[in-house]
């Protein structure tokens, strides 16, 4: 049930946004995630907003698996 | 899956086989939320782990967990005049005592399934002469957004809305869960979406005061590979902490408007999990200054007491201690067209997910491998 979708912001007009999810534009309430701007990522959930995706990522799961590398060859 | 995506995928099975390995002893990891639950099944990353690790379903699915009287109470109001029970979809099958919402709606009472509260509170502002009585399950991830409904409620004077609040919190759950010597976890596949409300720091006294280590993860199969790899590392090392996986949305101190919201609206106070039974602080209820909004206050229902279904273990199931093929009535008796208990009807239920990939094993699909 705690399910999140992410989606990307494509209008705002005061808390309510617009949001391409799936390629199906949904009207998503915006109120919980203040300062997000159109061609941001967000998680919705229930009709709302619930928290703004970054970017960050990706570079740690090559970390850590030069990690696991590393203590393979010990 | 683009040929990047399937290259880290192979990485992080070759860091899960790789740890698994080295693994001192065999472990049990429980994954608390039941979206994670139908992603593992799904994924097919049961296989993918050695026999030294089992994977244990936890109490994260608000479905599972919500007692019979909740769904008796919400009944009742499906069959009283000028009342319309508004829903989430998940709750729509649950059998409570003696039936369902969807029996009820069969008896001609009203209830509309909704998706967001916040049509909950269009369907109110549309129909003045009706009550609109919204069931308010979940856990954070769903509270604050009830929250807001409240305050829209509350702004524009709708008299005609309120809610029957059920919500529940997930760290006092767990740390009921990490105390029970029975399951002898060594760690926890946190929830990505309750966290991306609450935070990392709610759960760090899980690590410090009952050394159970923890990752928060996302949904995504390579998500969830990580997560087993990182709780790997740290029994390996031998730490016990709790870290972020799904860190493109859980920060350590959460959502703070989310949070501000919850707190402006809810008070925390004791709460009753099937199969937990009441455990002090894990619930929230409406705030005095909208008890206008309270259901329970507003206008109580009148129930009995409320019954258990004979011979389902869901209980059991929830809190990691009983597979859904141990429940006699598995797969029989109880099916998803005829759910007994609560974990058969929802789409994260352990038993239900367990139903829908054992059918599907035997009709030979074997699972998609990341
Ligand atoms: S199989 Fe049905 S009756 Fe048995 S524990 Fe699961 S939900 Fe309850």
């Amino acid at each position: 049930m705690c399910l999140g979708v992410p989606a990307k912001v494509k209008k705002i007009e005061g808390e309510w946004g617009w949001l391409d999810v799936n390629q199906l534009l949904l009207k998503i309430n915006l109120s919980l995630v203040p300062g997000v701007k159109i061609g941001d990522y967000v998680i919705i959930h229930a009709g709302f907003a619930i928290q703004k995706l970054s970017a960050e990522e990706g570079e740690s799961t090559l970390e850590l698996f030069k990690q696991i590398l590393e203590i393979d060859e010990k | 899956m683009n040929e990047p995506e399937k290259e880290k995928i192979k990485a992080l099975i070759f860091c899960v086989k790789s740890l698994c390995h080295r693994l001192p002893e065999p472990v049990n990891l429980m994954e608390v939320c039941g979206t994670h639950t139908v992603a593992i099944y799904r994924s097919g990353i049961k296989q993918i782990l050695c026999h030294k690790t089992r994977l244990i379903s936890g109490p994260g699915c608000p479905v599972c967990v919500t007692p019979n009287e909740l769904v008796d109470k919400a009944i009742w109001y499906a069959l009283q005049s000028h009342t319309i029970v508004a829903t989430f979809g998940d709750m729509f099958k649950v059998p409570g005592s003696y039936s369902s919402l969807a029996e009820a709606k069969t008896k001609g009472g009203k209830v509309q399934l909704t998706y967001s509260p916040l049509e909950a509170l269009e369907l109110a502002k549309r129909n003045p002469e009706e009550r609109v009585v919204f069931l308010g399950v979940g856990f954070e991830t769903t509270a604050p957004l009830v929250a807001s409904a409240i305050l829209k409620a509350k702004e524009h004077n709708l008299s005609n809305f309120m809610v029957l609040c059920g919500h529940k919190t997930i760290p006092q759950a767990l740390e009921k869960i990490a105390n029970n010597p029975f399951l002898n976890l060594q760690g926890l596949i946190l929830p990505g979406h309750v966290s991306c409300i609450i935070g990392k720091n709610p759960y760090e006294f899980l690590a410090q005061d009952c050394n159970l280590r923890g990752v928060i993860s996302g949904f995504e199969p390579g998500d969830i590979l990580e997560s087993i790899c990182l709780l790997y590392k740290q029994i390996v090392e031998g730490r016990c902490e709790i870290e972020v996986q799904y860190r493109r949305a859980v920060s350590p101190e959460g959502n703070q408007e989310a949070l501000a919201v919850l707190e402006r609206v809810f008070t925390s106070s004791d709460s009753e999990w099937r199969g937990l039974g009441i455990i002090a602080n894990s619930g929230l209820s409406i705030r005095e200054e909208f008890s206008n909004w309270d259901a329970d206050l507003v206008y109580p229902a009148q129930i009995g007491k409320p019954i258990q279904h004979k011979g389902c273990i869901c209980g059991a199931v929830i809190t990691g201690l009983k597979e859904p093929e141990e429940c006699s009535l598995f797969g029989d008796t109880c099916n998803p067209e005829h759910p007994v208990g609560p974990c058969m009807v929802s789409s994260e239920g352990t038993c239900g997910t367990h139903f829908l990939y054992q059918a599907r094993e035997i009709e030979n699909e074997s699972p998609v491998h990341p």
